[in-house]
């Protein structure tokens, strides 16, 4: 009877300590998921500057913190890492909201620019009049700039996109490989791209497919239209958009066709499909270079090409601004016009291939010699460069991402993965982004 | 008998004194000695701290629930009357019980609320039912007992990432083990993550998995607590390990299962953590026809990725009301089975 209790207790104070233990271990999982700090600071500086990023910048990579640190002895940098954006911006936009908690430089990505410019002006410095805005790209520098003309944030890299493709699948499925020929093959319309795919398809080496996934054509297409979503004046238009309508049969087509290798991007069985070289072809945004040698690894070395897209596109980028309630305006004013200035894009573009959106650094961009090799010694910044400079300014609207989820992850979805019409798979989007508009 | 519902009574009681004065305190004070006069300085000190301390001591929870429940209870309350995204939490215009019909007039709702009940059913009945047999298992005497135990505990203490992170890639659909074990049954690859019944599978599968052990452990401490005569006399009168389990084991536990039973269902009632895992990188949607879209998740989504910060609440504030009705359930259930024993 008495041992019994006992060991009872035992078992309770077991599972009590056990409780305690997962907590504590699952405290550590969301920090290091969400708020991993990463002090870089140490050398006893004055003033200490935060900078706010998502997922990976590459200013700490490139050394660019360390180099500003040395320059100027009263600062030190820390950089705040949130990996994912759709945790990152709701925190941001709360914080902004209550005037603190803010870092002294925050980073905004491109989907979320436009909800920063029209909901959040006030709460950032105009940028505009302490730098040269015509550094920038005209079509980065309007995201950032409010209708009376404030720009509350400085770009810093863009996503111009080409076609990556693996050259020795080409090969064996009786294709062209060469990339000049390639991009003047499908030069113009995106469904002369997925004529290719069609041909690919004939003789397809065994268990490979011609692209990765629809949604991926749909968002490079999408990227290369004058309208998404929104109008110039801020009215939803995305059921009449031309570049919406285009973009999606497109997709359709490659969801229709058995092209496509029905993998979501960015989830663990892409990497493996990338791994494996299971897909011939991918839309790659400039930042998306290094993630595909990374992921390929040894077995696509020299196997990847990059050909231009059939239509200059932009797909993703990110900006750097300054909130009101930053402690240290001056000295992040200045850091962050110094971060953002074509030298330091440059740099950042050689450690981890983000691509500028400055044009006077364009010339002399090199990108690291293994990347060159891997990737048959492609012209990667001519190719980038020549596409960076003609695409068209793109308006985004406040829900641009969640709509845009509504067509890749609802609509495009389930005419990819469960066979449904391309009709049935618009309703269904249609429905998605009716409750996001919340109409 | 009494005895062993003592024991079981007694962690509980020590946890949950809350309610009612304290017995052991008042008694205390009593005794610390008789006061020197009526109406000294001294005895009017004791009298003030046998009446304040206790409020003094309890305090401390009560400030930081009202700081970290109630506060934001009641404000997600003002928050789901009225319209407001997350952009402009300035901007709020009074949008009545709007909110609520949209609500109850969205299929988006309705089918989450729908998942998180077949979720919740089949995760958390197979889940109790392992339980207790894996605890009637350990209950006999086994080599290295303790080793089993901790075993059974690990799934719990593993974060909910990682082992959603393994369940996902065992159910991938294109070179998962799952399908590759399958097709030697002569069963098609199944798309695990679009598939209705299937994505609901795998989501309670990994609620299973981490849950179990921890039960099992509650079950375990409670069987423990059972007297070891019962047994001994039911194995004279004849029955056999089962007839044991049945008739002895089982109705000792009542209580116990009753216990696990409604804290299992308000974990289910707010799934979020496995689904939103197993979506990968547009989890909140929980697939592409919501096929495992959780109220939890729906709220997430709602919030924090559309940004309609008043629906959310809405939905919040559902959520504790379904929660409110739950609990009313089981109190019934509860009462009931008190007085057929």
């Amino acid at each position: 009877m008495r041992t019994s209790i006992r060991r009872s207790q035992r078992l309770m104070a077991l599972a009590a300590v056990a409780a305690l233990t997962t907590a504590l271990l699952a405290g550590c999982a969301s920090d290091s998921d969400d708020g991993s700090s990463n002090d870089s600071a140490g050398n006893g500086g004055r003033t200490t500057l935060t900078v706010g990023t998502f997922g990976v910048f590459g200013y700490q990579q490139a050394g660019l913190y360390d180099e500003y640190m040395k320059l100027h002895p009263d600062i030190s940098i820390k950089e705040n890492v949130t990996t994912r954006t759709d945790v990152y911006w709701p925190k941001v936009l709360t914080r902004l909201q209550a005037g603190s908690g803010t870092d002294d430089i925050e980073a905004i990505e491109v989907g979320n620019i436009t909800e920063a410019v029209q909901t959040q002006a006030d709460k950032f410095v105009d940028l505009g009049k302490s730098v040269d805005t015509s550094q920038w790209l005209g079509w980065k520098l309007a995201q950032a700039t409010t209708k009376d003309g404030k720009t509350i944030a400085l770009g810093t890299d863009i996503g111009p996109m080409a076609i990556c493709y693996r050259k020795d699948l080409f090969k064996k499925a009786g294709l062209e490989t060469d990339r000049n020929k390639l991009a003047a093959e499908w030069k113009g319309d995106w469904a002369k791209y997925v004529d290719v795919g069609k041909q690919y398809m004939k003789n397809a080496p065994r268990g490979t497919t011609f692209v990765d996934s629809a949604s991926s054509v749909y968002n490079a297409a999408l990227g290369g239209a004058g309208e998404r979503y929104y109008d110039q004046d801020g009215q939803v238009v995305w059921d009449r958009s031309p570049g919406v309508k285009s973009a999606w049969s497109v997709a359709m087509s490659v969801a229709t066709t058995g092209m496509s290798a029905k993998l979501k991007q960015f989830d663990k069985p892409w990497d493996q499909g990338f791994a494996n070289g299971t897909f011939a072809t991918v839309a790659c945004p400039a930042w998306m270079i290094g993630y595909i040698e990374q992921k390929s690894g040894g077995s696509g070395k020299g196997n990847w090409d990059v050909a231009a897209a059939p239509t200059a596109a932009n797909w993703g980028g990110s900006f750097l601004g300054v909130p009101t309630a930053s402690k240290h305006r001056k000295e992040a004013i200045a850091l962050a016009k110094w971060l953002t200035a074509p030298e330091q894009q440059a740099k950042v573009f050689a450690k981890q291939a983000s691509f500028p959106s400055t044009p006077s650094a364009y010339p002399g961009l090199k990108p690291a010699a293994d990347t060159t090799a891997y990737f048959s010694d492609a012209p990667i910044t001519q190719i980038f460069s020549a596409a960076a400079k003609t695409i068209p300014t793109q308006y985004f609207g406040i829900k641009d991402q969640p709509i845009n989820s509504a067509i890749t992850d609802v609509g495009i979805l389930q005419v990819e993965q469960k066979g449904k019409s391309p009709a049935q798979g618009w309703d269904a989007a249609k429905n998605e982004i009716k409750d996001v508009l919340g109409r | 008998m009494t005895g062993s519902k003592q024991a079981l009574a007694q962690p509980a009681s020590g946890s949950g004194a809350a309610p009612g004065i304290p017995p052991g305190a008042s008694r205390a004070v009593r005794g610390r000695g008789a006061p020197a006069g009526a109406g000294s300085w001294r005895s009017r000190l004791y009298r003030w701290d046998t009446k304040a301390s206790p409020y003094a001591f309890v305090a401390p929870f009560f400030l930081l629930f009202g700081a970290f429940s109630l506060v934001p209870l009641l404000y997600t309350a003002w928050y789901s009357l009225h319209r407001v995204q997350l952009s402009a939490l300035d901007h709020q215009s009074w949008a009545g019980l709007d909110n609520y019909e949209n609500l109850l007039s969205s299929d988006f709702f309705w089918n989450a609320l729908k998942n998180t009940f077949t979720i919740g059913v089949i995760s958390t009945v197979p889940q109790l039912l392992a339980a207790i047999g894996l605890a009637h298992l350990l209950n006999y005497r086994l080599r290295g007992s303790t080793v089993w135990r901790v075993v059974m505990l690990t799934p719990y203490a593993t974060s909910v990432a990682a082992a959603t992170l393994v369940f996902t890639l065992l159910y991938a659909w294109d070179g998962g083990v799952i399908n590759w074990f399958l097709h030697f049954f002569g069963v098609g690859p199944v798309n695990w993550r679009e598939s209705g019944w299937g994505s609901q599978f795998a989501v309670s599968s990994i609620v299973i998995w981490r849950w179990t052990g921890y039960n099992a452990l509650i079950y375990l401490a409670a069987m423990q607590a059972i007297p070891v005569d019962l047994y001994e006399s039911a194995a004279l009168d004849g029955a056999n390990r089962w007839q044991q389990f049945r008739h002895v084991t089982i109705p000792q536990l009542r209580p116990t299962v009753l216990f696990t039973v409604i804290v299992s269902t308000i974990g289910a009632t707010q799934l979020f953590g496995e689904p939103l895992l197993f979506g990968g990188v547009s989890g909140s949607k929980g697939g592409s026809e919501h096929q495992y879209q959780t109220l939890g998740l729906y709220l997430y989504d709602q919030g924090w990725i559309i940004g309609n910060l008043g629906k959310a609440s809405a939905i919040a504030w559902s959520m504790f009301l379904i929660l409110l009705v739950i609990a009313a359930v089981n109190l019934l259930l509860t009462r009931r089975l008190g007085r057929t024993r």
